[in-house]
């Protein structure tokens, strides 16, 4: 790692002793960006300065740096794509681009990446964006601090804030996606990391992974989407320390795992998700120290999951802890924390002395009816909850918390 | 009416279990408060203990009331009275009072704990209207009971039964129905199957105010569209107001021709 | 004053009242007497308006009461059984139930007649059935009524509340007013009433003063006579 920077380094550097630099306003004798890009060569700088530029499709093929400064707009107009690199070594930081136009053919993108290695795209505010960021077959790309918006009603209509396909050793990080399809999307990236971003009210998912392996996200916020997370179809991912929160709705889930294999999340809080972690076709995956704050369902578990195995979980004040639509395979619950758990701990270690079953009836019968849970909360439900505990006879009576905890661990 | 209203009221007002009732939903306040010091949560406890207990203490109160003062009313029948008014009088007076305990009792320890000053005051409001209605509710209908039931033991008995049916069995027969019928939609039914239980109803009415209410759209478009609404709120309203005024009129119908 | 046609009433398949007609004059004392069962007590709770007739109609002074309830101003009623509120206390009572009819009322005297001074201000669920019926009393005699109707007013009454009743029963006859009483005590009925009304099987079996009833039965003695009466109930 270190070798490469130093070369990336000199890379830089050595052209930058006879780079020039190419100013763009309005009055200037370069009134365009398109006319900049023309005059510049490998390791030039151009700076637009504070202007309202209405260009699009401007194809970048040239090493540079494209420095935007305060004021600097540009305005594809709703016409088509606006920036597009084609280029290895560039540098994007500072531009506010807005306005790209909305197409259900082609994938128009305020930015657009093809092919390229070791780039930067940094401070940039894309508004009113069909696709924000559109990296295709590139590597070692890092996207910092931007913030992405688009104005989409409908998933068809809309684009994702930060669109990733086949590419590897990407870095996506403390940037801000909102009002868009999917506010980060991955499909086909590797070994990749996704930290500190916030993402909030985007009509899909804040987090899409597909076919996607060895990537790591964490530090991230998503409030209020469509869905929090979706993972599929990937491999050792490692998801910690994130906020689920808020995804209510009809579908929504907090995090959706589908057909993965090999990940570990922990340390995430999911609170106020219609279902937390609903998971189906999942394998070997470690759940600790995750807090279940308020929701409908912690975890939801469908098809067939094997080795799943969740340890030091707080789950408080959830409506149905759990449901599980097949067999419980050899999926293990120890040691968290249940709110409901109503045992007791004589010989004071800090673990029941009886074993937690996280599974009611009323969610079995859920499972069967979803109409019945209209009957939530009412006086009947708890008395057959009860009864099931005294006896179970619906609920599978091999999955239970041998250990729960008598006090919460993860504050 | 008011006057016999007002006496009920004083009668009831002074008697040892206004106080008991009071004590125990100041006691059960201040206890949720003190083990959870959040008003908000404190809100969903409460509504599975109004939603309960309300209904019963109701009812068993309507019947007692009734037959204790049995010598009492025919007192006053021999006044210069419409004998609906003098029931209905009772009535008010013995509903009115369990409200009164009811919102003085779980009220004290809220506004104490700043309730004015957490976002749960509508929920808590709601709370307590919901407990009001369930109140006047569940007197109309075990007045009905004890009016057209001369034995006391009896007439308790129907009393019970009829909180149990409602409380539990209904629920259960619901759950069954949904059970057995759910290849069909079945978003229309639960809805009515709701509105025809004055519990159930007032269980999803406060559910719906708290973030659940999503989870409640998990289970169809209807229900989703018409308890997202102001509509369905309004409309729910209704429905219990409903559930006062068709006891009152049985009563009504049922007191023309009762002899005491 | 009261004229009653053609009453019936019955509760199920048992017919209590069945075809009854009575009529009373204004002014005088009369005891309403009967063997268990006979129906006196709904008789009189027909008159008061709390049991309805299945069919038959009541007029007082001429004009029909069934259905009706102004005309309860105008006449006092002393239940069998005295049970109030318990929580109330006795002038809480009074005042009540002086609220609740729009007449004057004098009970000052008939409080200190009986005692009850000390009692005023106590809970009524605390007072023994004696007090309770001397404040029963009071409620009644407190209105100036035309009509008074006494079902069993001696019940646990002390010998000195006793003369005070009986002396108010004739207070209220020598201003001409018309005295209903259900009984038991025959010593009772034979100091005090006019006439009586005898109730046999929902009707009525005689209806005449002591003395032509003694004179019928050919018994001197009153208790006597009323067994003789209901004794042809059996026979």
């Amino acid at each position: 790692m270190k070798k490469l920077c130093i070369l990336i380094g000199l890379l830089a550097c050595i052209p930058a002793v006879f780079a020039k630099q190419i100013v763009v306003c309005q009055t200037c004798e370069v009134s365009t960006v398109k006319e900049a890009i023309a005059m510049a060569e490998d390791g030039d700088e151009v700076r637009v300065q504070k202007g309202w530029y209405r260009e699009n499709s401007i194809v970048i093929d040239k090493s540079i740096s494209l420095i935007g400064e305060e004021g600097a707009v540009i305005d594809g107009e709703q016409a088509a794509g606006i920036l597009i690199f084609e280029t290895d070594h560039f540098t994007i930081k500072g531009l506010k681009i807005i306005n790209v136009g909305v197409s259900y053919t082609v994938d128009h993108a305020a930015i657009k990446v093809v092919r390229a290695k070791d780039f930067t795209i940094e401070d940039c505010v894309l508004e009113n964006v069909f696709f924000g960021i559109l990296i295709e077959k590139s590597a070692r790309g890092r996207i910092r601090r931007n913030n992405i918006s688009g104005q989409g009603t409908t998933e068809a209509g809309s684009g994702n804030g930060v669109h990733i396909w086949h590419s590897t050793g990407m870095e996506v990080s403390a940037n801000e996606l909102f009002h868009m399809r999917d506010g980060i999307y991955f499909e086909f990236v590797d070994d990749s990391e996704v930290f500190h971003n916030l993402s909030y009210q985007n009509l899909r998912y804040g987090l899409h992974f597909m076919f996607s392996n060895r990537d790591i996200y964490h530090h991230n916020e998503f409030r209020n989407n469509g869905s929090g997370v979706a993972v599929m179809f990937s491999k050792y991912i490692s998801m910690y320390e994130n906020k689920f929160m808020n995804n209510w709705g009809a579908a929504s889930y907090g995090l959706l795992l589908k057909e993965i294999y090999d990940a570990e999340i922990y340390r995430n809080v999911f609170s106020k998700n219609t279902v937390a972690i609903k998971g189906e076709g999942c394998t070997r995956i470690q759940y600790t120290h995750n807090t279940f704050l308020r929701n409908g369902w912690a975890i939801k578990i469908a098809g067939a999951c094997y080795t799943n195995i969740f340890e030091k979980n707080d789950f408080m004040h959830n409506y149905l802890d759990m449901s599980y639509y097949r067999k419980v395979n050899d999926n293990r619950f120890n040691n968290n924390y249940w709110s409901e758990y109503s045992g007791y701990d004589l010989d004071k270690d800090g673990l029941g002395d009886v074993p937690y079953r996280p599974v009611k009836l009323f969610s079995y019968l859920v499972n069967k009816t979803p109409e019945s849970l209209v009957l939530l909360r009412s006086l009947f439900v708890d008395i057959l909850n009860f009864s099931e505990k005294v006896s179970p006879v619906f609920t599978p009576d091999n999955l239970m918390d041998k250990n729960p905890l008598m006090q919460r661990i993860n504050d | 009416m008011l006057k016999i209203l007002k006496y009920s009221f004083y009668d009831l007002m002074r008697s040892r279990w206004s106080y008991v009732y009071f004590g125990f939903y100041l006691l059960l306040g201040f206890v949720l408060l003190f083990l959870n010091n959040d008003v908000s949560k404190a809100v969903i406890t409460l509504m599975n203990i109004i939603i309960v207990l309300t209904p019963l203490i109701g009812t068993i109160f309507g019947v007692m009331y009734y037959y204790n003062s049995k010598e009492f009313t025919e007192l006053l029948l021999a006044q210069p009275i419409q004998r609906s008014h003098i029931i209905r009088g009772q009535y008010v007076g013995v509903s009115l009072s369990l409200t009164l305990s009811l919102v003085l009792g779980l009220g004290i320890p809220f506004v104490l704990y700043g309730l004015f000053m957490s976002a749960a005051i509508f929920d808590f409001g709601l709370l307590l209207v919901v407990g009001a209605f369930l109140n006047f509710i569940f007197v109309a209908l075990s007045y009905n009971i004890a009016l057209s039931t001369e034995n006391k033991i009896k007439g308790f008995g129907y009393a019970i039964l009829m909180w149990l049916m409602l409380a539990v069995i209904y629920d259960g027969l619901f759950m069954i129905s949904l059970l057995l019928f759910n290849e069909y939609p079945l978003d229309t039914f639960s809805l009515a199957a709701t509105m025809f239980n004055p519990i159930d109803l007032s269980r999803i009415l406060i559910l719906l105010q708290l973030d659940i209410s999503a989870l409640l759209g998990y289970t169809g478009a209807v229900f989703k569209k018409f308890f997202g609404t102001s509509f369905g709120m309004l409309s729910s309203l209704l429905v219990l107001v409903l559930w006062v005024w068709l006891p009152l009129l049985r009563m009504n119908w049922k007191l023309k021709k009762k002899d005491f | 004053m009261i004229e009653i046609k053609d009453l019936h009433k019955s509760f199920g398949k048992l017919t209590v009242l069945d075809g009854l007609d009575l009529s009373i004059k204004k002014g005088g004392i009369f005891a309403v007497l009967g063997p268990n069962g006979s129906g006196k007590t709904t008789l009189i709770k027909t008159l008061l308006g709390m049991v309805i007739p299945n069919s038959g109609s009541i007029a007082l002074h001429g004009q029909d009461i069934l259905g009706k309830h102004q005309y309860r101003n105008h006449l006092n009623y002393l239940p069998q059984i005295a049970n109030f509120p318990p929580n109330l206390t006795v002038s809480e009572l009074i005042k009540m139930v002086k609220n609740l009819r729009p007449k004057a009322a004098n009970e000052k005297g008939l409080i200190s007649l009986f005692g009850l001074e000390d009692f005023l201000s106590k809970k009524l669920g605390n007072l023994s059935g004696g007090t309770k019926q001397k404040v029963n009393i009071v409620l009644t005699f407190m209105f100036d009524s035309e009509l008074i109707i006494l079902d069993e007013p001696t019940t646990g009454l002390d010998p000195i509340s006793l003369i005070h009743l009986k002396q108010l029963i004739q207070q209220e006859k020598a201003q001409g007013k018309t005295i209903l009483i259900t009984t038991h005590i025959m010593s009772f009925v034979d100091e005090i009433a006019d006439e009586i009304v005898f109730l046999l099987d929902g009707k009525i079996y005689f209806k005449g003063s002591i003395e032509v009833l003694k004179k019928e039965t050919g018994h001197k003695d009153l208790e006597a006579a009323i067994a003789q009466l209901i004794s042809k109930q059996y026979a």
